[in-house]
């Protein structure tokens, strides 16, 4: 078992554009993010559940040419908007790091 | 030996700031082409709104120097996109005036082309009934009424306004908004080299070295092939990595393998990565994917109100193990005191964010619960109509966060400590996006008018 602030070797959040938040999961190797994407721990459901989103409205793209993981979801408040608490969208990855991968 | 093109990324935006060794060290390598993006919609609606640049005008004239400079010395052309933070009328008016003025007090000469992007309101109306306007990332269809209320709407170009600008012999380029990438694919694609790796190229570019490690705002060097990009910081205590290159292009995108672009989709889904050096990376495998229909992104904002904020925080622990009701309480206070000078309830909001809770995530922090020995307050206050009946109304609420009585108080003298004198702070007038839609186009240009001027 690893959770993901130790296995991963960045764990992002950014706006991708004003109405969506972007995370990034990417790991050392080959292999390692293959372990990880056979664990299916990461997966449209999980950032659903995170990010209280409908699981249809994750974008989820493993991209293997990085070893990385993505999920695009819309933001709770537009960038910049009244309410919103993170107009880069750059703090929003924290749930993430203490998923157990059990790789 | 194959054609190759050099271009040199001076940094992250213009007026991030880039040491000046990085800068020479990259010019020593010749490069054919020098730039620098201008901005982001990432700092959110303000700046598009208010026509106020993001970075200050000391320190993009500082950039904006060197980078002149260096490109009238090698002979060089300098391009500049989406200037002045948001690439409207403003921000590219400040950005030419200054270059206009250290032309004059560095006696430097050459030919300036200015490409504009701020929209016409009457224009947009008249794409907009004809169909050829769509919203994105489920933005409803665009109106007459959001045009006409929209601050400001710019259109960002692709890469065909700086090929125009580069075929008509100018030397110095500064655009308003602009895709990212497009300045860096204009220069690769109009040398005959193919848009995949010129579009991949523009996309490590646009944000100087950040595709390097230690992440920094400085300068990236990047050498385009016909079938592969070679990434490398000219600072040498950066380099590139696989990994740092990988990453980047994860940057700020929805997908990480179909980046929508004018005119196509860069797909990366098959990219190779390979160490050249300790220092340089090369790529490759990146594939083009022209439209059918060539499409431009528009942003608009419009004015939500005025702002007035005020920063407090709390070390009473009894205080803390009832915030919510305390705050509910707060709530009540200021909407009756409010409404006692006439401001009723729909006419501002208001918004008090506790740190230590879930004043970065909201509603979606999962610790939310978790008592914490300090809290901090950001009591917000926006008015429709004016900042004055903001602040009125920010005032009332600092006073009651100061003074709201709550079961089992002892500390009677007040609840919050504020670490300022004055306490409320006018922030002025605030926006929010409210353009957000592609317009087909049937010529990459016709958005974006190009004047020229000899310096």
């Amino acid at each position: 078992m690893a959770l993901i602030r130790d296995a991963a070797r960045v764990c992002k959040s950014k706006n991708a554009g004003p109405f969506e938040l972007t995370i990034d999961v990417v790991f050392d190797d080959a292999e390692t993010f293959r372990r990880v994407k056979a664990t299916g721990v990461l997966c449209p459901e999980l950032f659903a559940r995170l990010y209280n989103v409908p699981a249809e409205h994750v974008l989820f793209t493993p991209y293997d040419a990085a070893f990385a993981f993505k999920a695009t979801f819309p933001r709770l408040v537009p960038s910049g908007d009244f309410g919103d608490t993170d107009v880069y969208g750059c703090q929003q990855h924290a749930p993430l790091l203490d998923i157990d991968l059990p790789i | 030996m194959s054609k190759e093109i050099r271009l040199l990324s001076a940094s992250a935006i213009l007026g991030y700031g880039f040491p000046e060794a990085s800068l020479k060290a990259g010019l020593d390598r010749d490069p054919h082409v020098i730039g620098v993006d201008g901005g982001s919609v990432d700092p959110g609606p303000h700046y598009l709104g208010s026509g106020k640049p993001f970075c200050s005008p000391i320190a993009i004239r500082r950039d904006l120097r060197l980078m002149l400079r260096g490109a009238i010395e090698k002979r060089i052309p300098l391009i500049i996109g989406t200037c002045g933070g948001a690439g409207g009328a403003p921000h590219l008016d400040l950005v030419a005036s200054m270059a206009r003025e250290i032309a004059r007090e560095e006696g430097l000469h050459f030919k300036m082309a200015v490409i504009h992007a701020e929209q016409d309101k009457a224009e947009l109306k008249r794409r907009n009934a004809a169909g050829t306007i769509s919203g994105l990332a489920h933005q409803p269809l665009l109106t007459d009424e959001v045009i006409d209320r929209s601050e400001r709407v710019v259109g960002m170009m692709g890469p065909e306004p700086f090929i125009a600008a580069l075929d008509a012999g100018a030397q110095v380029i500064l655009a308003g908004r602009a895709s990212d990438p497009a300045p860096w694919a204009a220069a690769v694609t109009r040398a005959q080299l193919p848009p995949a790796p010129a579009w991949y190229a523009g996309k490590m570019l646009e944000c100087g070295a950040t595709p390097s490690i230690p992440k920094g705002h400085d300068s990236l060097f990047v050498t385009v092939r016909e079938d592969h990009v070679e990434c490398e910081p000219t600072n040498p205590a950066r380099r590139c990595t696989p990994l740092s290159i990988a990453n980047h292009s994860l940057h700020e995108n929805s997908s990480p393998i179909h980046h929508i672009e004018p005119g196509g989709m860069l797909d990366t889904s098959d990219c190779w990565f390979e160490a050249v050096s300790d220092r340089a990376v090369r790529i490759g495998g990146m594939r083009w994917n022209p439209a059918e229909q060539y499409t431009v992104k528009l942003e608009g904002v419009e004015l939500a109100g005025y702002r007035a904020i005020c920063v407090a925080g709390t070390r009473d622990p009894l205080l803390i193990g009832r915030i919510d009701n305390f705050l509910e309480t707060v709530r009540g206070e200021v909407a009756t005191k409010a409404a006692a000078f006439g401001v009723n309830p729909d006419a501002y909001q208001l918004g008090i964010r506790v740190y230590g809770r879930d004043g970065v995530m909201g509603a979606r922090e999962p610790l939310r619960g978790a008592l914490p020995h300090e809290l901090g307050f950001v009591i917000e206050v926006v008015a429709k109509q004016s900042q004055e009946i903001a602040s009125a109304v920010l005032g009332v609420a600092r006073a009651n966060m100061l003074h709201t009585d709550f079961p089992g108080r002892l500390c009677r003298e007040g609840n919050m400590a504020f670490p300022f004198s004055p306490s409320d702070i006018e922030v002025g007038a605030m926006y929010r996006f409210s353009v957000f839609h592609v317009a087909a186009l049937k010529n990459p240009l016709e958005l974006f008018p190009i004047e020229y001027e000899t310096l």
